[in-house]
């Protein structure tokens, strides 16, 4: 039996280059390892069992069919990228200063929170429809659905964010006699950047299904009416790598939120992610 | 220079319930004097700190700085809470700044005299460091220069040690006794530790809870400038002892009471 013991302290401190290779490597390439590993997977699976393809296509099956209408795929791509980072925009736009006005005073919180619970209680697939007779079969209520997906967790983040400051802070800022307004712009808002992230990771995310959503009841484009389109004639192999090419703009744009806050917000307590 | 007359201090509770944070309290503070605030959670000290930060009005009686009563937070206040609160995003030397941006006062001597006061608490070469990469103790020195740095004439400080180690703790007493002798200021310093209120104090004022009420204050004789001896003297021992008494000497006589 061989008798464990410490390795030298000199093993133990590695160097600094050593664990940021080893970072890349948790971040990037050990996915990277696990999704191919899941496709040669399901590759094998639809080979080996020869599942028809209307049930599950077989990933190279996607790969062929998308690509043979690849302009067409990339059309409906940028039609539904406009309509996220449009919604998303103005969930940001939206979101930021009513969560100031939530945070402002109490009589206007119990005034607007009804209003904001209600947007979110009403189902957005039910509201789409009536969405497009009032605003029209075009752009905007598509957008205005995902904002509506889209805006609440982001209110709530920022408005947390906007009272997570010590009180303290709060007092000394009204020792220097500072106004409401730098009070907010120097204390508040700085302390809330990292709940704003938290929220525009969330917000980011629901934004992509949102537009999908908007797309199934209202739209001529977009990966959302592909995948309505394609299924209505059996051509599931579209169907799937359009469902593909949402999931990875839902990665990509989360993953550009992330490191948008790394990179201008380097002291965020919320760079800080699990298991690093 | 600080006068404090019959201020009584009622605060509404949640529940609908008046409490009573302060009743009456009366002191007169003079100039440069270092005045410590002893007694036990609940008896008003950081709302008497605050009465004269201008933070909190006085429901009955009057507070004034210099004969001005304190109807608002007055710009030659300084204030030192329990937390550093330092702002996380911005360098130490922007921490020290901080106050002068907040009040439009920043010129182009601002940074000489925030470093000179980072030099005072042996902070040079720090100024560009995070706060997260300073220890308690470094990070309450930023607050303690944040606080200085509009050079003002009352310091008011909440527990500024109170989250510290025990160690850190005994130095920053002899520390701040050092700052404070070389830039002289009036004082007021709220404190649960009845050792720190009497090496550093001219005076301790000693409160009692429940409607909070000055019990007693007490002179403290002891030369300056002190240092750790100090704390081996009688004079040190008789004053303590002192407050000891008027903070546990009640609980004591109704036990005894009890007994008997």
């Amino acid at each position: 039996m061989s008798v464990q013991v410490a390795p030298p302290l000199e093993e133990r401190q590695k160097p600094p280059r050593r664990r940021k290779r080893s970072a890349a490597l948790y971040e990037v390439v050990l996915p990277l390892i696990a999704t191919a590993g899941l496709f040669l997977l399901w590759e094998a699976a639809c080979r080996a069992f020869a599942i028809p393809g209307y049930l599950l296509p077989a990933p190279t099956d996607i790969w062929k069919d998308t690509m043979a209408i690849g302009p067409t795929v990339a059309g409906h791509t940028a039609a539904t990228f406009k309509t996220v980072m449009l919604g998303f925009g103005v969930s940001i736009l939206i979101s930021l200063p009513l969560a100031v006005l939530l945070t402002a005073s109490p009589a206007i919180a119990a005034a607007v929170y009804p209003f904001l619970v209600w947007t979110q209680s009403i189902p957005k697939v039910a509201l789409a429809p009536i969405l497009v007779v009032l605003l029209g079969t075009n752009e905007l209520p598509r957008i205005v659905i995902t904002v509506l997906v889209a805006f609440f967790p982001l209110v709530i983040s920022i408005a947390t964010g906007l009272l997570s400051v010590p009180p303290e802070l709060i007092e000394l800022s009204r020792a220097c006699r500072a106004s409401k307004l730098s009070e907010l712009l120097r204390i508040r808002l700085p302390y809330a950047i990292p709940f704003i992230f938290a929220g525009l990771k969330v917000a980011i995310s629901l934004a992509v299904v949102g537009a999908v959503v908007a797309e199934f009841v209202n739209a001529d484009a977009g990966l959302g009416f592909l995948i309505q389109t394609s299924t209505a004639f059996f051509k599931v192999p579209v169907a799937f790598g359009a469902l593909i090419i949402l999931s990875v703009m839902g990665v990509v744009l989360f993953q550009i939120v992330v490191v948008a806050e790394r990179v201008f917000f380097p002291w965020s307590s919320s760079n800080t992610t699990p298991g690093a | 220079m600080i006068s404090i007359n019959r201020v009584t201090r009622i605060f509404n509770s949640r529940d609908g319930d008046q409490v009573t944070a302060l009743q009456d309290v009366s002191l007169e503070i003079g100039r440069n004097e270092f005045i410590t605030l002893v007694g036990p959670s609940g008896c008003g000290k950081s709302t008497l700190l605050r009465i004269v930060a201008g933070l909190i009005l006085p429901t009955a009686g009057r507070a004034s700085i210099g004969g001005e009563e304190i109807t608002e937070p007055r710009a030659e206040t300084g204030i030192v809470f329990q937390a550093p609160t330092l702002l996380p995003w911005a360098s130490v030397l922007d921490n020290v700044l901080f106050p002068l941006r907040m009040m439009h006062r920043i010129d182009s001597t601002s940074t000489d005299k925030a470093m000179a006061l980072l030099k005072l608490v042996g902070l040079t070469g720090f100024e560009s460091k995070s706060p997260r990469e300073l220890s308690g103790g470094m990070q309450q020195r930023v607050a303690i220069c944040r606080a200085l740095v509009h050079d003002p004439d009352i310091l008011l400080m909440d527990e500024p040690f109170g989250a510290l180690d025990a160690l850190t703790r005994e130095e920053m007493t002899m520390e701040l006794l050092r700052i404070w002798s070389e830039r002289p200021k009036t004082v007021l310093f709220v404190t649960h530790s009845i050792t720190e209120a009497v090496v550093l104090a001219d005076r301790v004022v000693v409160m009692s809870p429940r409607p909070g009420r000055i019990a007693e204050i007490i002179d403290i004789g002891l030369p300056r400038p002190r240092s750790f001896e100090t704390e081996a003297t009688p004079e040190f021992h008789e004053a303590s002892q002192r407050i000891r008494q008027l903070i546990f000497g009640t609980r004591h006589v109704g036990s005894g009471r009890a007994a008997a």
